[in-house]
């Protein structure tokens, strides 16, 4: 964990209010700094912010600092922080509420690719209703770093010997009705 | 027993082992799974990543179209679970986000009421089948394998969106104990480790890799020196870190790792004698040990 000072001056005094008017994170507020999450996370050791502390920083209003952090990009939604939470705060779900607002305002870094990842995953899904692996990993490595596509090459081959590799794209027929639910939904966006 | 079956995009793809060892033992079960039409992504962890009310709507066709057939609906994947899962519960608990939710499936022509509900196909088999049933239907003891089980996260964290462990909800958050029960239904020994719910990594092992491979390093390592022959699963994610990145977590750490990792469908299809192809055996990446087909072909 990176102990560093933290960097902003002026403190955001609505961040708190931000968060907690998301559903999920009515409760943010209770947190009393048990640091169960912290101790339950599988990957708080390479978090610059433990979930505690940053729980910390939200509520004193470091927005840029939570948002500039790579804590809430490690979250891999494992809930174990959430089931576990004595103040019952929905933790998982602040993470991916932290990851849509610095996807939105463009906070992610090179270096966290999770981002990159989550968007190719959203523009398949939107074009055929269903998750297509291998192109979603393609589409990920040339995004991200094309010289995975030959570090990768080995893992594919592997899946395709054993028959594990799909060739054909698996789409729903409904994909229209899909994309009005999709864009109702965005208009009317929370 | 007739079920709605939500698949999700895995089992269709990169788990295709898992749906055939599903195929070959729920009708032995008495299990029928009836594939819910033109099922669409469940979003996974990555759309909620991205957009909330989206993610939240492209969920709750699945669940409006199931509503529709009047049954439960059973999915194989802990990912799909717990989204459709959280989807209901979301839209039970906050009526500002049902009404959008409501709208949005107006724009796709259908409409959701909050009654469809969501089961993972181990809840099913352990409740709705039971062990007395399955321990009856046992033609090969495996007596002698030794089977950590792996439940991985998502399947027992729900717990807390549904409020305490019921018919629906499948097991104590932090130690579950229905695919223990499983394995000793099966004859094979129950091997107890603590890493049976710490996370594989899931999705990290796309983006982070090196984080998510000492992840499953971890828990390999917990299964084998308590003398796992195999681990046995119940998500196809965690099957795929664990047994298709095993050789690279190997190189990765040194370490000499060479478990099987197969789903629970294919460890009762073993038990029931189905044979090795038809369980889709074949296509794990690391194959079935010789201590391991030694107890089998003893058993």
């Amino acid at each position: 964990m990176n102990t560093h000072k933290l960097k902003q001056k002026a403190i955001d005094k609505d961040f708190l209010d931000e968060i907690a008017h998301l559903p999920g994170g009515e409760r943010i507020i209770d947190c009393f700094q048990c640091g169960t999450c912290s101790g339950s996370c599988p990957t708080a050791h390479v978090m610059d912010h433990t979930p505690r502390r940053l729980f910390a920083m939200v509520k004193a209003g470091f927005r840029e600092d939570v948002l500039n952090s790579n804590t809430y990009w490690y979250c891999t939604s494992c809930y174990i922080c959430t089931v576990r939470c004595p103040r019952q705060i929905k933790i998982t779900d602040v993470m991916y509420a932290l990851k849509r607002i610095a996807l939105k305002e463009r906070y992610v870094r090179r270096k966290n690719a999770a981002g990159a990842f989550y968007s190719s995953f959203v523009d398949i899904v939107e074009r055929d209703g269903r998750s297509f692996e291998p192109e979603l990993m393609v589409r990920f490595m040339l995004k991200t770093d094309p010289t995975l596509l030959l570090k990768n090459a080995v893992l594919g081959l592997k899946l395709m010997k054993h028959g594990r590799l799909p060739i054909r794209r698996n789409r729903i027929k409904a994909r229209n009705e899909l994309r009005a639910i999709i864009r109702k939904a965005k208009s009317e966006s929370l | 027993m007739k079920y709605t079956y939500y698949p999700g995009c895995s089992v269709k793809a990169t788990a295709n082992l898992y749906q055939e060892s599903i195929d070959s033992v729920t009708p032995l079960l008495g299990i029928e799974l009836e594939e819910l039409e033109d099922w669409n992504c469940c979003g996974a962890t990555a759309y909620m990543s991205v957009r909330e009310l989206m993610s939240f709507a492209i969920s709750a066709r699945n669940l409006a179209l199931a509503e529709k057939h009047h049954r439960d609906i059973v999915t194989p994947c802990s990912a799909c679970y717990l989204v459709l899962k959280k989807t209901n519960q979301y839209f039970a608990d906050y009526p500002n986000l049902r009404k959008k939710l409501g709208q949005a499936l107006e724009a796709g022509g259908l409409s959701y009421s909050g009654n469809t509900r969501v089961r993972h196909i181990l809840n099913v088999i352990v409740n709705d089948v039971g062990m007395e049933k399955i321990a009856g239907l046992v033609k090969k003891k495996l007596k002698g394998l030794n089977v950590a089980p792996y439940y991985g996260c998502q399947i027992v964290r729900p717990h807390y969106y549904g409020c305490g462990a019921d018919e629906e909800n499948i097991d104590d958050p932090d130690n579950p104990v229905s695919m223990d029960r499983l394995i000793e239904a099966t004859g094979a020994t129950c091997v107890k480790y603590s890493m049976k719910t710490k996370c594989c990594g899931s999705s990290l092992m796309g983006t982070e890799e090196k984080q998510a491979m000492k992840l499953c390093m971890e828990i390999l390592a917990d299964a084998e020196s308590n003398g796992a022959h195999c681990i046995v699963t119940i998500c196809p994610l965690c099957q795929m870190n664990l047994d298709v990145y095993q050789s690279k977590v190997n190189r990765l750490f040194g370490t000499k790792f060479n478990i099987p990792v197969i789903y629970f469908t294919q460890l009762i299809g073993l038990a029931l004698d189905r044979p090795a192809k038809e369980l889709g055996l074949g296509r794990l990446a690391v194959k079935m040990t010789r201590p391991m087909k030694q107890i089998l072909q003893g058993a």
